[in-house]
């Protein structure tokens, strides 16, 4: 019993207070949730307009629109990441978190636009109809009828998507971003120590996700409320 | 007021309409009886291009369909439809719902356009309910007030696609009891309804459509008491 408190205090001091290594988790933490943060509201963003441009009728943006979702998502996260890092960004002297805040909006943007496409086709066909049948024109029946309803749609399934998204963050480390990963690869590579690190960051995102899903289920009860 | 010529509608190779012509003069009350599939709703919202007409004409007070095309946000502000499902604006109240495209639409004030909306909730019989989100209201309730929206335009036609057949059977009068006192008001008005009753008592013309086609038409007493063909008189045994 006692060696296994030993050892338990051992890991805690190597891999937190040592050097003051847990300021390493601090920051790390810091940078993935700047991340999630400037990545949700640029692929906000991206996402509707694409959603929109995918629901008009202008044949160009709509295929325009396609062919960005599918190419997104159709390949793994970690390549877009490192190739508009290298190829497209990495020339240039932005700092890292800007690069990796473009590649993660580009990439949730993808999914934000079917989530939002989604949430609008699911609102009744005779909404748009009624909306049109008093003279309105389809980007007036948008605006004041089909959106506000879609909202209520789209929102939830929206905070869900940045959930997702703070644990997809967990791969900026590939552009040498010290995000919160990174601060667990960092310190496993002062202490060799092979499992404390790591199961620091789990907690670490477990506790934050935990936290924005508690959120999240008191958003559904609110819009379920108001129905 | 309203011609039709010719008019043909597709649904892909789904031929709809074989060639629909009529005429509907103003203050007339037309009622459209027909199977379930016969095209009645089509013809309706090619009325006002809710569906895209294939081929044919439609003039709307002397104004051609290419006209109608250019402008065709302006075409239906003088078309009201109402529809079997109501489609109210759930998100806003009965006040917001009826005052939302005047305002928007035709630059009403919004003392103005809620003055109107007053005037008009309690000709339907609702002059309480204007604070009521949609889904406070009953089947009939929801009905008047969607009557009451689209009057706030001042259409000069109204399109009634089936309006009572979503209703509960004791709420069928008041829905129609308004929509005869918009008849006696002299509204120009297309009715398609299975309502024989009322086909009868309030229609000037009855329009039975079979297959894509109005097949025959008449005057209520003619067509009721007196098919001249065999499908409407099949029809007519089946449904009254
Ligand atoms: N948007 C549509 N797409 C394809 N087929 C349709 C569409 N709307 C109606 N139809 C078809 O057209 C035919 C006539 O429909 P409708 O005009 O609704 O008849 P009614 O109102 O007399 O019951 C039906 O066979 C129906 O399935
Ligand atoms: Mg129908």
């Amino acid at each position: 019993m006692d060696s296994v408190i030993k050892s338990l205090s051992d890991a805690i001091y190597y891999n937190l207070i040592r050097e003051q290594r847990y300021m390493q988790f601090i920051q790390g933490l810091g940078i993935s949730l700047q991340l999630t943060l400037y990545a949700a509201v640029l692929g906000t963003i991206i996402g509707l307009f694409m959603a929109l441009a995918k629901l008009g009728r202008i044949k160009w943006l709509q295929g325009l629109a396609t062919l960005y979702v599918d190419v997104i998502r159709g390949t793994p996260a970690v390549v877009q990441l490192v190739l508009i890092y290298y190829a497209i960004l990495g020339s240039s002297n932005l700092p890292k978190i800007v690069v990796a805040s473009v590649a993660f909006g580009i990439n949730s943007g993808a999914y934000v636009c079917e989530l939002i496409r989604a949430g609008i086709l699911a609102v009744d066909r005779g909404q748009m109809e009624a909306a049109r049948s008093l003279g309105f024109s389809y980007s007036h029946s948008m605006i004041y009828i089909i959106i506000p309803q879609a909202i209520k749609n789209i929102l939830p399934a929206l905070a869900n998507e940045f959930i997702v998204l703070l644990k997809e963050t967990a791969i900026a480390g590939y552009i040498a971003l010290d995000d919160l990963t990174r601060a667990g690869n960092i310190v496993r590579g002062r202490t060799f120590d092979a499992y404390t690190p790591f199961i620091v960051v789990a907690l670490i995102y477990l506790y934050i996700t935990t936290i924005l899903t508690w959120l999240l289920n008191k958003l559904e009860g609110r819009l379920r409320e108001s129905d | 007021m309203i011609e039709v010529v010719n008019l043909h509608k597709y649904f892909g190779m789904l031929q709809v309409l074989k060639g629909v012509n009529t005429r509907i003069k103003k203050q007339e009350v037309v009622c459209v009886i027909g199977a379930s599939g016969s095209g009645k709703s089509t013809f309706l919202r090619c009325l006002n291009l809710l569906e895209e007409p294939t081929s044919g004409e439609i003039i709307i007070d002397g104004i051609p369909l290419v006209e109608q095309r250019k402008d065709i946000n302006r075409l239906r502000q003088k078309v009201g439809m109402v529809f079997q499902q109501f489609n109210l604006f759930p998100h806003m109240t009965v006040m917001e719902n009826i005052t939302l495209a005047p305002m928007k639409l035709k630059g009403m004030s919004k003392v103005e356009a809620h003055d109107k909306a007053r005037d008009l909730l309690s000709k339907v019989g609702l002059p309480d309910k204007d604070n009521e989100y949609p889904n406070r209201l009953s089947g009939g309730q929801k009905q008047r007030v969607a009557i009451a929206r689209a009057l706030a335009m001042d259409p000069e036609v109204m399109l009634f696609d089936e309006p009572t057949s979503a209703l509960d059977p004791e709420m069928v009068g008041e829905v129609l009891n308004v929509m005869k006192q918009l008849a006696n008001e002299g509204m120009t008005m297309v009715v398609v309804t299975h309502e024989m009753g009322f086909a009868k008592e309030v229609g000037d013309r009855i329009m039975f459509m079979d297959e894509g086609i109005i097949y025959e038409e008449g005057a209520p007493q003619e067509l009721f008491d007196n098919p001249q063909r065999d499908r409407t008189r099949e029809f007519l045994g089946k449904v009254l």
